[in-house]
């Protein structure tokens, strides 16, 4: 099967969107570029976890805090919501129902707020336990990377949250469809790190 | 941290404590007189500065212009502009800092007047100031103002983040400005390195300030970077291919990448040491785990891809000017490209060369060693073309062609003793002397600064219309020039003596010729500013018979001297269809420049926008209140940003139609100015006969 | 803006089009699954010495990680040159910085050791 070459990374918006598709490429290109920088952000942090963790100065161990089944939710589930935003974004483009598009992305919604819920309880969990950031080098360095990308994911929500606000208001006019789009290319981001976050920092951690 | 504490302490940390007459007043001693005068000083020039400021706009009824032409205006010379004015301020300050320092020094055999802490925040300042606020600001200035119009693009891809950009970083400017009259700054030096800056060794405020001007400046070179990478990715003229694009413009790419991946180590190292100063964290203390290596290694990932930052667009300056001034097509494009892009990606592959002396192994010192002066090669590569270029042409010995001389037989010395530190074994001998204070002004004056104030003379008649005062400008020139040469030579000396760098006094008698040396070099820069402002106060007194509204002074090679000066707001009438390098030339030898055309085209511009200004003010408090720990302050700015950003998200209507009639009103306004234009030969180009059209030589050119 | 019903696009139909997106989607999310299960199976039940563990792990991330690329992100070689280059000049980038990091602390770790506090 032929395929043109796609203009932008993510789901490539067909010719049937008119104008939207051309304006995409630069806003989607933009996007993509931040995402680059954000990722160089996290592998800072990730460089300074790896060569923290043996900094525990006395404190608890990562063995002694991780709850691996906790993880192994938390990873279902997110990976669930990258599922969820792929079917919304197919909606998107295949211009299926607005209201099943917006079911999609309250599906990806409600994901998203489980994965957090399921984090926050294994954050106060491990706090319960002394595992606080400021215990150790190797506790800093743990609660710079995973709660980054719970930040990350907490904005991620709260966008989705404006563009459905924005979908009910304007309808999917252009500007609304390149934020879905572009939230899609950050969900999907979100989720590769957190293959590296589980990874590196859980599986690791716990072999 | 509870309730009752937040509403008992509605000013966080601030107190009348913060203000810089208070020890003297308090301990009235000699050096807490001396000291507390010079602090009081600088802080009344901030605040007369600002009142004096407000007071003339309020005079001449400009508030209105100023915020609908110029706050919210998403145009990119406009912003462009912005940004330098911005860098000629805190230049100003951060030059009275050096000169500061220097009379200090030159007094400072066995005391000085100035006290060890104020010297402190003086080098602290100085750094950071012309890193972040004067040479970032002036070269995001430039690339702003001109790389649109080289590459025939309209506006760059993301026209209101570029106004947030500019907010941003003028927010951290204002906020270094603040820290001269409440509170004190960092003495921590621009890279702020812990266990010295954390909350153990320095409570007070000082590396707060530090810190959060430094994560609003750097999220605002974070947000251009990818702006310009857009730009010139995207939105280039049809037939420009990278290619044909001007050396500027290939800098401009090369320094946005870096940009754009050089900001986040800073983000990361900065924000650790926010956590560990504020919530108690062990990122870089020196107990629980802590290792303060983690804050060298991330800051130098970012501080020496950041000097490449800095040196490439003047790079790219020097390119453009040569040529122009030789009249002659730029040497070895090809070459000059490589070495471009050869720098940007080794600039990544050095940084341990700040920290040769941190205790890791001699193998990776050597591997870092290589290549730092592997990076030589390619900036050498430069050099030759430039000379080359000049070779057999045609020199005029214009200002900005008088920097580039200055900064070739200049900066190829601090390029040198680069080389020379490059060596581990060389670096342990002299890291942290001055011989490293002399290296890096060697590159960074005449490399970054003359690039800047070049690009100043070359650009500013196509920005406001009108030619800068010849005369002053070479005075200028002549005194950066050899203040420079006082200023730092010396410390090449004093540093392989021994003198180590950020000392305020010392015990040497044999340091005192070579500190009166550089202090005189000092002295000779002030005058050099100062000539700079007189310049531009007899040019805008002179305006009017030097104005070159036809738009090609200086017989340019580049599409931004294609159209008039000052540009129409959107650029170009019709947006041009380039089949060669030096596209503007090119036009001229086959009589294709200057043509009405046949049909006009609206054109859509971006609406002005508040979020600029608005995202500067709560910038600036979010910054102020996590300095001073005015929580409320934070809490509502925080909120407020998040509250902008959705508003913006809903935003629809945000551009707006320049109607083809007008476009044509405009383009045939400059058409009929350039056909009664007496088009005049290089020679003449620095009279007042000079209309902006140039003949087109190339009699006596070796092409 | 002129919006067109949904009329052949690429030279394709569109339902097909979908259908064949769709399944990509479904695709990538298994074999997503499959790589995520069988390090969380093997760090529970299989008793692995340490770097075994620790390449498996990486591999199956790694892995992963290209899958996401292409099945959710869909970024392939059928793709602007730009994009290309941005990615691999990340990769590249990110590489050295971790790389460098992780070699320099290691080494500063050896050499600097300070005792317990």
């Amino acid at each position: 099967m032929s395929r043109e070459t796609a203009k932008y990374p993510g789901l490539n918006l067909s010719s049937a969107h008119g104008k939207d598709h051309e304006a995409a490429e630069s806003l989607m290109f933009g996007f993509w570029v931040f995402l680059m920088s954000d990722a160089i952000l996290f592998g800072m942090v990730f460089a300074t976890y790896v060569t923290s963790v043996h900094a525990t100065a006395g404190g608890p161990e990562p063995y002694q805090l991780y709850d691996i089944k906790s993880i192994f939710v938390e990873t279902l589930v997110l990976l669930a919501s990258s599922f969820t935003f792929g079917m919304a974004s197919l909606a998107l483009k295949y211009k299926h129902s607005t209201p099943r598009l917006i079911g999609w992305l309250a599906a990806t919604l409600i994901l998203g707020i489980a994965f957090l819920c399921f984090e926050l309880h294994d954050f106060s969990t491990m706090f319960a336990k002394g595992g606080v950031p400021s215990r150790s080098g190797f506790l800093s360095a743990f609660f710079d990377l995973v709660p980054l990308h719970g930040l990350h994911v907490t904005g991620g929500c709260l966008w989705l949250i404006c563009l459905v606000g924005q979908i009910a208001r304007y309808g999917l006019d252009t500007k609304t469809k390149l934020g879905i789009m572009r939230l899609a290319l950050f969900w999907h981001f979100l989720d590769i790190v957190w293959i590296a976050i589980f990874s590196v920092v859980y599986l690791a951690g716990l072999t | 941290m509870s309730l009752p504490y937040v509403l008992a302490h509605p000013l966080g940390r601030l107190s009348l404590e913060s203000l810089p007459f208070l020890q003297m007043l308090q301990d009235p001693s000699g050096a807490n007189v001396i000291n507390g005068i010079i602090a009081t000083g600088a802080a009344s020039m901030v605040a007369i500065g600002a009142i004096v400021t407000f007071a003339l706009i309020t005079r001449y009824r400009k508030w209105g212009v100023l915020w609908s032409d110029w706050l919210t205006s998403p145009d990119h010379k406009k912003i462009g502009i912005m940004y330098v004015v911005l860098a000629f301020v805190m230049l100003a300050r951060a030059l009275i800092e050096a000169l500061l320092m220097r009379t200090q020094q030159a007094f400072g055999l066995g005391g000085g007047f100035l006290s060890p802490d104020h010297f402190a925040q003086l080098f602290s300042t100085h750094g950071t100031i012309m890193i972040f606020f004067m040479a970032m600001p002036f070269l995001t200035g430039v690339i702003n103002y001109v790389m649109p119009l080289q590459i025939g693009a309209r506006d760059v891809a993301f026209p209101v983040l570029n106004s947030i950009s500019l907010g941003l970083t003028a927010a951290g400017a204002a906020l270094v400005m603040i820290s001269l009259c409440i509170g004190t700054f960092s003495t921590g030096g621009w890279f702020g390195y812990p266990p010295y800056t954390e909350a153990t060794f320095s409570p007070g405020v000082g590396p707060d300030y530090w810190i959060w001007s430094l994560s609003l400046a750097s999220l605002g070179s974070t947000f251009t970077g990818i702006n310009f990478a857009v730009t010139i990715y995207k939105m280039r003229a049809p037939g420009m291919t990278f290619m044909r694009m001007p050396l500027f413009t290939w800098t401009a790419l090369c320094t946005s990448i870096l940009m754009i991946f050089a900001m986040p180590p800073l983000t990361v190292a900065t924000a650790q040491l926010a956590l560990d100063r504020y919530l108690g964290f062990h990122y870089f203390t020196n107990a629980l785990g802590g290792n303060m290596m983690h804050f060298a290694n991330l800051f130098w990932l970012f501080g020496h891809p950041e000097v490449y930052i800095l040196i490439l667009p003047a790079f790219g300056v020097y390119s453009e000017v040569v040529s122009t001034f030789s009249g002659k097509v730029l040497f070895g494009y090809r070459a000059l490209v490589v070495a471009t892009m050869a720098i940007a990606i080794l600039s990544f592959t050095v940084w341990v060369h700040h920290f040769f002396t941190m205790g890791q192994s001699a193998n990776i010192n050597a591997v870092f060693g290589i290549a730092s002066m592997l990076i030589g090669i390619p900036t050498g590569v430069k050099i030759y073309d430039w000379m080359w270029t000049m070779f057999r042409g045609r020199i005029r010995f214009t200002v900005p062609m008088i920097y580039s001389i200055g900064f070739m037989l200049l900066f190829v010395l601090g390029g040198m003793s680069g080389i020379l530190l490059a060596d581990p074994g060389v670096d342990y001998q002299v890291h942290n002397s001055v011989f490293l204070v002399a290296h890096f002004h060697n590159v960074a004056v005449p490399g970054v600064l003359f690039g800047m104030i070049a690009a100043y003379h070359f650009w500013f008649p196509k920005a406001f219309g009108f030619r800068l005062n010849e005369r002053w400008g070479k005075i200028s020139a002549l005194c950066w020039i050899v203040g420079f040469m006082l200023a730092f030579f010396p410390l090449y000396g004093l540093g392989l003596m021994g003198m180590p760098r950020r000392t305020v006094a010392y015990s040497e008698p044999a340091y005192v010729p070579l500190e009166m040396v550089a202090l005189l070099g000092a002295v000779l820069i002030i005058v050099a500013l100062t000539a700079l402002v007189v310049q531009l106060w007899v040019s805008i007194r002179q305006r009017d018979t030097n104005r070159v509204f036809a738009g090609d002074p200086w017989d340019g090679r580049s599409l931004e001297w294609s159209i008039s000066a000052p540009p129409p707001e959107y650029n170009f009438a019709m947006i041009p269809r380039v089949t060669d390098r030096d596209a503007f030339t090119v036009a001229k030898e086959n009589r294709s420049a200057y043509q009405r055309l046949e049909t006009y085209e609206d054109i859509e511009m971006p609406k002005n926008s508040a979020m600029g200004p608005f995202i500067a003010a709560i910038g600036f408090f979010l910054a102020f209140g996590l300095v001073w720990h005015i929580w409320w302050m934070v809490i509502l700015s925080f909120l407020a940003t998040v509250a902008a950003m959705i508003a913006r998200g809903f935003a629809r209507n945000t551009t707006r139609v320049v109607s083809a009639s007008d476009v044509r009103k405009e383009h045939h306004r400059w058409i009929d100015a350039v056909s009664v234009a007496t088009a005049i030969s290089r020679a003449d180009e620095r009279t007042p006969a000079n209309g902006g059209l140039a003949q087109h030589e190339t009699e006596g050119v070796v092409p | 803006m002129s919006e067109q019903p949904n009329v052949a696009v690429d030279g394709a139909d569109p339902v097909q089009e979908e259908r064949r997106e769709f399944r990509s989607y479904v695709w990538g999310a298994g074999m997503a699954l499959l790589l995520t299960v069988v390090p969380f199976a093997l760090l529970h039940w299989a008793r692995l010495p340490r770097s075994p563990m620790v390449i498996v792990i990486s591999v199956f991330a790694l892995v992963q990680i290209l899958i996401h690329f292409r099945y959710f992100l869909h970024i392939s070689f059928a793709h602007k040159r730009e994009d290309l280059q941005l990615i691999l000049f990340s990769a590249l980038l990110l590489t050295i910085m971790v790389a460098g990091t992780i070699w320099i602390m290691a080494s500063l770790a050896l050499r600097m050791a300070m005792p317990a506090s």
